[in-house]
C-alpha cells in the first residue's frame, strides 16, 4: 500500500494541494512539486544545512522529513522572504552588501537558518553567529563574510529601511 | 539517496499506533523525529515496508515533575524543547548541558528525545545521559506496558530491548540526591558533529565531602552506552582528589571502555581523549557537587 497520498499544505502563505508518495522528501517536494526551486538540496542526510526551511516558525531539515508529514502544516521557504523582486528582504541585503556568498547553493539555508535567530537575539556577538552558523555548510567563502553579513543583517532589522 | 517505496500511516492516537504496529510488526517502523530514521530511509540502510508516524499524536509530549519527585518526559518531546525547559535545567543539570551538544537546533527542533533514546547510536549524548542518571523506559505495546532500566535496554550498536510491538513512550528520571554534581563533556570536530569522545559524570557528597557515589558513562566507545563502573567504584569514600580523579579516569580509559578507530582518530587517540575528558568532567561535577572549587 505504497500507492499516493493526499497532502495539504501551506507554503508562503500561499496554499497547495498535491497527491503524492509516501516517499517523497519535503525538499524534494517543494522543488519538483511546487516548483520552489530555492530550497537547495546538498547532502540529504542532514548534514549540510542547504535545505533548512522554517516548519511552522521553527528552521527544520526539508531533507529529513517526508512531505505527507507536512499536511496542516506551514513552511516559509527562501522564496517567501519577500514578494518584489526589486528589493530584497533586509537579510537578503546584507549578505549582498557584504559578500556574504560565492556561488549560493548553501545561501538560502543559510537565510532560513539566520531569520528566526535573528529575531531571537537582535544583537548577536561572534561567537553566536558563528554557533548558529554551525549547522551550515559553505565549501566557498571561509564563512568570514557570512559573518560580516550577519552582523550587518542584525544592523539593518535593528533599523528598518536604512 | 531517495527512500525506497514505503507506506505511510499517521495514526492520532497511541493505541492506533499500537494497533498498526501489532498487524505490521518487523515490518514497521515508528517514525518519530526522523532526523536519524530518514537518513537512513534516505540511503536505503532501511527499507521498512511501512511508516507509522507518531508525530500527529498530541498527547505523547510532555515534561513534567514524576511522582517520585524526578521528571517525566514524554517521548515524543522534542529535544530543543527539553533544552529550554526550565523545570528539566532545575531537576535534570546534566541532560541540560547535553541536549545543546545534540547535532544543531535545525535538528533539535524536529528531534525527539524518545527517538534518540530507541535509536540507540553508541555516539548519541542522550542514551549516555540516561544510563548515567538511572533513567526508566515506560514501553507500550498492544497487550501491555512495562518499565526497564536505562542499563538494561541497550542491548548492542542500534539494537535495544524494545520487543518489534512495543513503542517507547516515557522517559523517567530519578530525583538526585542533595550535593550532587553533573558534567557532560564532549569533543566533536565542530560543534555539532558527532562527538570523537566523551563522558557524563556525575558524583554525589555526603556530609564530610567525601565521595559517596560516583558514575562515569561514555560515548562513541563501544557498542552502547559504555559504563566504567570500576573506575566510578575506585571514587567511593574518597576526596574526589586530582590523583583519584586522575587514577580513575586512567582506568576507565584503558581498562572499560572500548572505542574504535574511525577516520578521525585511532584507538590511542580516543583513549587519550576521554582521559582528559573524564579528568574535566569529575573536577567539574565534583566542584558542581559543592566541593571546593564550587558552583
Amino acid at each position: 500500500m505504497t500507492e499516493r497520498q493526499r497532502v495539504t499544505l501551506e507554503v508562503n502563505g500561499r496554499s497547495y494541494e498535491r497527491e503524492v508518495e509516501p516517499r517523497l522528501l519535503l525538499s524534494d517536494f517543494l522543488r519538483h512539486e511546487l516548483d520552489l526551486t530555492g530550497t537547495h538540496v546538498g547532502c540529504e542526510h542532514g548534514v549540510c544545512g542547504a535545505c533548512t526551511v522554517l516548519f511552522d516558525g521553527e528552521p527544520i531539515r526539508a531533507c529529513l522529513m517526508l512531505a505527507v508529514q507536512a499536511e496542516g502544516h506551514q513552511l516559509e521557504t527562501v522564496e517567501g522572504l519577500t514578494d518584489d523582486p526589486e528589493k530584497l528582504h533586509p537579510l537578503q541585503q546584507a549578505f549582498w552588501d557584504a559578500h556574504g556568498l560565492q556561488c549560493g547553493f548553501c545561501t538560502a539555508g543559510i537565510l532560513m537558518t539566520l531569520l528566526p535567530f535573528l529575531k531571537e537575539n537582535p544583537e548577536p556577538t561572534e561567537e553566536e553567529i558563528r554557533l548558529a552558523l554551525s549547522g551550515n555548510l559553505c565549501r566557498c567563502t571561509g564563512y568570514q563574510h557570512i559573518v560580516a553579513a550577519v552582523k550587518l543583517a542584525a544592523d539593518y532589522l535593528r533599523e528598518p529601511a536604512a | 539517496m531517495k527512500p525506497a517505496p514505503v507506506s505511510y500511516e499517521a495514526p492520532d492516537s497511541l493505541d492506533a499506533a499500537l494497533a498498526a504496529l501489532q498487524e505490521h510488526g518487523f515490518d514497521a517502523k515508528i517514525l518519530a523525529g526522523g532526523q536519524s530514521l530518514v537518513p537512513l530511509l534516505n540511503f536505503r540502510l532501511a527499507q521498512p515496508g511501512v511508516l507509522i508516524d507518531l508525530n500527529p499524536i498530541s498527547d505523547l509530549a510532555w515534561v513534567r515533575e514524576s511522582a517520585a519527585g524526578g521528571l517525566s518526559i514524554g517521548a515524543m518531546t522534542r529535544q530543543r524543547k527539553v533544552e529550554t525547559h526550565p523545570l528539566v535545567a532545575e531537576r535534570a543539570p546534566l541532560l541540560h548541558e547535553a541536549l545543546p551538544q545534540v547535532a544543531h537546533p535545525q535538528i533539535r527542533n524536529r528531534g525527539t528525545v524518545g527517538g534518540s533514546l530507541a535509536h540507540a547510536d553508541p555516539a548519541a549524548e542522550l542514551p549516555v545521559v540516561a544510563v548515567t542518571l538511572g533513567a526508566r523506559f515506560r514501553l507500550q505495546s498492544a497487550t501491555g506496558e512495562r518499565w526497564i532500566d536505562a542499563r538494561d535496554f541497550y542491548v548492542s550498536l542500534m539494537t535495544t530491548e524494545l520487543q518489534p510491538d512495543e513503542i517507547l513512550v516515557e522517559i523517567e528520571l530519578p530525583l538526585l540526591p542533595p550535593r550532587t554534581g553533573c558534567a557532560f563533556v564532549e569533543l566533536a570536530r565542530r560543534h555539532g558533529d558527532y562527538a570523537t569522545s566523551g563522558v557524563a559524570a556525575v558524583v554525589t557528597l555526603d556530609d564530610a565531602g567525601q565521595c559517596s557515589q560516583a558514575r562515569l558513562v561514555y560515548l562513541s566507545a563501544g557498542d552502547t552506552p559504555m559504563a566504567a563502573d570500576r573506575a566510578a567504584s575506585q571514587l567511593v569514600g574518597g576526596d574526589l582528589s586530582a590523583e583519584s580523579i586522575r587514577a580513575a579516569a586512567e582506568h576507565a580509559t584503558t581498562e572499560e571502555i572500548e572505542p574504535t578507530a574511525d577516520i578521525h582518530a585511532s584507538v590511542a587517540y580516543k583513549r587519550h581523549l576521554a582521559r582528559v575528558l573524564t579528568e574535566r568532567a569529575l573536577a567539574s561535577a565534583k566542584a558542581r557537587a559543592g566541593g571546593s572549587a564550587g558552583g
